[in-house]
């Protein structure tokens, strides 16, 4: 047991940078808006979702409607659908720990987990399930200590949260070098791209997902060598 | 109160957009779904790095050369060690390296 919870905390590492600093830079914002950590130990508890978080920001301050406030949340975290779709296999062992993964699948988490592999001698469940515990925890810890002392803070970190763009950059690269599954990645981009350039950075993440889906599984009925 | 209630409000719904999958194919295997765990990760993971880098504009500022040089030495240096903590590491200080001093 001792040996998971050392395996999946340097499993988390490449999180605990991008989170701390996200974290803070959630709480700063929330903590300038008004809200004490309390308010920012409170969401990222409850809510836990990075981007949503700095949206409920917005939403707080202005007193949104409580309508406007479930199309918007609905908007924004839609792409947690298709993080499930390609985890429902790997949580089926997972027990009483299933709903913290699923409560837990954060885009970030997401990205540990779909490459995640217990080493020797590591239990499986307990190794993903002390992933997503840590990144919560790095979370919770970034969150709260931007809120409490984040406006005396004079280490410049402007680009430090690229650690978050790494990580995935990271994952692509080894994804790629591991399989030969290269058309997806094709797919993968190619969609995002255009995507990106009919409806812009505020909105093309939608629309990309839809069609992702549908190019799989249009490649799915084509069948041949993709074919699982 | 208000927003405490607006707070829970957004918990809840940020959890069932987590859990619908679960729910809707719970017990039951689809050949599909199953295709779908398994392919869907190449595709979302390339375009979470599209959505990292959204906000780059190529036609005007820096042109993105920042980023283009971190993405960059992330690759390169995850090509050469194959060491994820270094290629993190080392690429985002090399990223901020550009936007602190050389870029501004």
């Amino acid at each position: 047991m001792k040996k998971t919870v050392k395996e999946a905390f340097v499993a988390s590492i490449p999180v605990m940078m991008g989170y701390i600093v996200l974290g803070m830079a959630f709480g700063i914002l929330l903590e300038s808006n008004g809200y004490s950590f309390l308010y920012a130990l409170f969401m990222s508890l409850f809510i836990y979702a990075g981007s949503m978080q700095f949206v409920a920001i917005n939403l707080l301050v202005s007193g949104a409607s409580i309508i406007n406030t479930i199309i918007m949340t609905l908007l924004i975290n839609a792409r947690h659908l298709v993080y499930g779709l390609s985890m429902i296999k790997k949580f089926e062992n997972m027990g009483a720990l299933k709903p913290y993964m699923i409560f837990s699948l954060t885009d970030e988490t997401y990205s540990l987990l779909v490459s995640a592999k217990a080493p020797e001698g590591c239990i499986e469940k307990y190794y993903l399930f002390f992933i997503s515990l840590f990144d919560q925890c790095y979370w919770i810890l970034g969150s709260v200590i931007g809120a409490l002392i984040g406006s005396m803070l004079t280490i410049n970190t402007t680009g430090l949260d690229f650690a978050m763009t790494a990580l995935f950059v990271v994952i692509v690269v080894d994804q790629y070098l591991n399989s030969t599954k290269h058309l997806y990645t094709y797919i993968g981009f190619g969609i995002s791209i255009v995507s990106l350039l009919i409806f812009g950075s505020d909105a093309f993440i939608i629309p990309s997902m839809i069609g992702i889906v549908f190019s799989l599984i249009y490649v799915y009925h084509k069948g041949g060598q993709y074919r699982v | 109160m208000y927003e405490i209630l607006l707070i829970c409000v957004i918990a809840i719904i940020t959890f069932i957009t987590r859990v619908l999958p679960f729910l809707v194919f719970k017990n039951k295997a689809y050949p599909i779904i199953e295709y779908l765990g398994d392919v869907l990760p190449y595709a979302i993971m390339v375009m979470l790095v599209v959505y990292c880098l959204r906000s780059v504009d190529l036609l005007s500022g820096n042109h993105g050369i920042c980023e283009i040089i971190g993405v960059g030495s992330v690759v390169l240096l995850h090509l050469l060690k194959r060491n994820t903590l270094l290629s993190i590491i080392g690429g985002t200080l090399i990223y901020m390296l550009c936007v602190q001093i050389i870029f501004i």
